[in-house]
């Protein structure tokens, strides 16, 4: 990446002015989101399908989700995105002390969920409730509820791995506010990571009720 | 003609092309790729049609038959016809239409390339890893139960998918935010048009392509009860998930095709583009309805009639914007002055072909005609109408069109018109034969057929080795010119577009100074009172 000259350091020199570079990510971020949606659509369809076939073995299987520890995940992803919003914010309004600490915090809670989630999946795979042909629960009433935890393990393990993913974005954005890179006049890798996040964000607000709340 | 260095030059050196960001370079790159893929598709397709020759055993067991088929479907599909046009020529060229210095994501476009390389490796290890004789639909259960070769291909073609993903990506954000000053949407050329639409669906089709791709594999290793019926899933979800990525796919295939043509039309036939408008949003138009089809490649799987008779209409209705096109071609050739160098005689043959290739997709579109059709040679002979008489014409055309511009070197015009009618003759004596023997019930992917076929598959077999022999003679004088020195002038067809205003081989940086923008893409008086 060439910098061209000291007075916009990160600006790549096939873009004229800073605005264009930063409206060019945003598009390309905004789209990147919309293939993430088209993504986890596939799984919401096959979900729903699945589930319309076999609704007894779904509302069974879902029991065995614990809805205060998934409620508590839910709460502590929204705040995270609340940060990460406040993150931006700083960056926005040159407060670089504020942006470092609001990035730590949202790393803080991305850090919860994932233990939270590495308690549940213990618990999962102690009961032997796995996806697939590794289901090996005893005493179901009603068959079928390994294809509940097939789409249980798919849909919060890609979660899960986009929660990993934004970890390492968030991180380096870190980096580089601690190295002193963002300013009101360019901080388009925190908006950016910002909007992903609150996409990973987003798709947990739909996975909880459609996994923990089946009536 | 080029002075000092251009964007071939300025650097040597392996590292200096594995690694660029300039998009010239990685076009290049991908052309090569692209054509090595081509011709391993071609020797595969080769050895099918000599297999056919006969009816019983010819050269190669029913198995080897079965792989050698799903190779050259995978390979082609996959690795030559998704990215062809846009991966290459775009690349290249549409940065140089807009009069900017590169796309909008550099590094983003050079990992599409290197995803691109890891994916075909993927799939040829496939070859190695026990072979995969499911066609390159996969379709379920026989993909969720075959053994080795199905876990590599379909992981590979789930890493093209995002190399195809980022170069959408990338497009739709260079055309918004990198046009020239004074280019404004209905200035730019219809090639831009063109891939705009193809990065619509390349960015919203593709990952649903995915996770179908993710879900097949889950089902293969762990047993999770989707796609196979025994599990309680549902081998028919696979299709629906399957056809909804991959009839908008011919699209991101043909739209990119339609595009060249937009261009070689009009500058061969010195003319104003007929029907600039339609032809725009005729594009836009077959990348949104494209995604409502995907059900009339399921007519005999059992979905309900009136699902049927739905997606039928929509296919009626799709046919509707590539008439517009293909009318508005017509009508710029209408008391033009035609020259036929070598790139306007494959825009013909592509006119040519590719109204067969539409026409003959209505018979499959009316429900009466397809159950009589479906899965017969008639089908066969119908893609690839579609596919090498549009798309791979097409990408032909614009070889030959941009060759100078890429390259800085003029090849042989007179056996490049060889070439071009040893192509046009060989791909009919190939496929028309198909027509007749589908329509009489010869069944497609079959190793064996009943001996009243073996004429026409004779003839099918012969017509495969003409075009061979014109693709043969096209390597030669192709890479003949590349052993001269540049004598490319900077615009040696007389076209109004902004890339042929630099130098052939361009600089790295494209333009000398940013070009401001003063006639139209297809204003040639303009261009003749300027010179």
């Amino acid at each position: 990446m060439s910098r061209t000259d000291a007075g916009e350091p990160f600006l790549q020199h096939h873009f004229a002015t800073p605005e264009q570079q930063f409206e060019a990510g945003k598009i390309g971020m905004w789209l990147f989101l919309v293939t993430e949606i088209l993504l986890f659509g596939g799984l919401f369809v096959g979900y729903g399908l699945m589930r319309s076939r076999n609704p007894a073995a779904f509302s069974e299987a879902h029991h065995h989700l614990d809805r205060i520890l998934g409620l508590t995940n839910t709460v502590v992803l929204l705040v995270s995105s609340f940060t990460m919003v406040m993150a931006v914010h700083a960056a926005r309004t040159d407060r670089r002390k504020r942006l470092v600490a609001f990035l730590a915090l949202t790393l803080v809670f991305a850090g919860v969920f994932l233990g939270i989630k590495y308690i549940e999946y213990s618990h999962k795979f102690h009961e032997g409730l796995l996806p697939g042909k590794f289901y090996s629960h005893k005493g179901d009433t009603v068959p079928g509820q390994f294809q509940f935890f097939s789409f249980y393990f798919m849909m919060t393990g890609l979660h899960g791995i986009h929660i990993l993913g934004g970890i390492g974005a968030i991180l380096w954005v870190l980096r580089r506010s601690v190295q002193g890179h963002f300013s009101s006049r360019y901080y388009t890798p925190v908006d950016l990571v910002g909007l992903y996040w609150h996409l990973v964000d987003l798709i947990w607000i739909y996975l909880f009720p459609l996994l923990y709340l089946i009536s | 003609m080029a002075e000092g260095t251009n964007y071939l030059t300025e650097t040597r050196g392996l590292k200096s092309w594995l690694f660029t960001v300039d998009h010239k370079r990685i076009g290049v790159m991908y052309f090569w790729s692209i054509m090595t893929a081509l011709f391993l598709g071609g020797v595969f397709a080769m050895l099918v049609r000599i297999e056919l020759l006969t009816p019983r055993q010819t050269i190669m067991s029913a198995e080897t038959y079965n792989r050698m088929f799903t190779l050259h479907g995978a390979v082609m599909v996959f690795l030559v016809l998704i990215p062809s046009i846009a991966a290459t020529l775009g690349n290249f060229v549409l940065p140089l239409m807009l009069g900017a210095k590169d796309v909008a994501f550099p590094r983003l476009n050079l990992a599409s390339y290197w995803i691109y390389v890891a994916g075909a490796l993927f799939g040829l290890y496939s070859m190695i890893a026990g072979g995969i004789e499911t066609g390159w639909t996969f379709y379920t259960p026989y993909s969720t139960s075959a053994g080795g070769g199905v876990t590599p291909m379909v992981l590979a073609a789930f890493i093209l998918g995002f190399s195809s993903i980022f170069t959408g990506i990338n497009f739709i954000a260079t055309i918004h935010k990198l046009r020239a000053p004074g280019l404004t949407w209905f200035k730019m050329p219809l090639f831009v048009w063109g891939m705009y639409a193809t990065s619509i669906i390349q960015v919203l089709a593709t990952p649903i392509l995915g996770i179908t791709l993710i879900l097949l594999l889950m089902e293969r290793m762990f047993q999770i009860g989707i796609f196979d019926a025994r599990l309680g899933g549902d081998p028919l979800l696979f299709q629906h998930f399957f056809w909804f990525y991959s009839h908008p796919v011919v699209y991101i295939m043909i739209l990119p095709g339609m595009a060249i043509m937009s261009e070689v039309i009009p500058v061969f036939s010195r003319k104003t583009i007929f029907g600039y408008k339609a032809i725009a949003f005729s594009s836009i138009a077959i990348a949104v309805v494209g995604f409502f089809v995907w059900g009339h490649h399921m007519f005999v799987s059992g979905q309900s009639p009136l699902a049927g008779a739905i997606f039928s209409f929509l296919t009626f209705l799709v046919a509707i914007p590539s008439a517009i096109k293909v009318f508005n071609w017509l009508a710029t050739m209408y008391k033009g002055s035609i020259s036929l160098e070598a790139p306007m005689l494959y825009a013909i043959s592509f006119l040519l072909l590719f109204a067969i290739g539409g026409l003959t997709g209505l018979f499959l579109g009316s429900i009466a005609t397809d159950v009589h059709l479906h899965d017969t040679y008639f089908v066969v002979a119908h893609f690839h109408f579609v596919m090498f008489g549009g798309t791979v014409i097409a990408f032909l055309a614009g070889i030959h069109y941009w060759w100078p511009k890429m390259f800085g070197r003029m090849y042989s015009e007179k056996w490049a018109r060889v070439s071009a009618v040893l192509v046009f003759v060989g791909f009919n004596l190939t496929f028309i034969p198909q027509f007749i023997m589908g329509s009489r019930g010869m069944p497609r992917r079959y190793y064996n057929y009943l001996p009243q076929f073996q004429p026409m598959h004779v003839a099918s077999t012969i017509g495969s080795w003409v075009l061979g022999l014109g693709f043969l003679i096209m390597a030669g004088y192709l890479f003949a010119s590349l052993r001269k020195p540049y004598d490319a002038p900077s615009n040696p067809w007389g076209g109004a577009t902004l890339e042929w205003e630099t130098a052939s081989p361009p600089i790295t940086h494209n333009f000398e100074t940013t070009p401001a923008v003063t006639h139209g893409p297809y204003d040639y008086a303009a261009l003749r009172s300027d010179a």
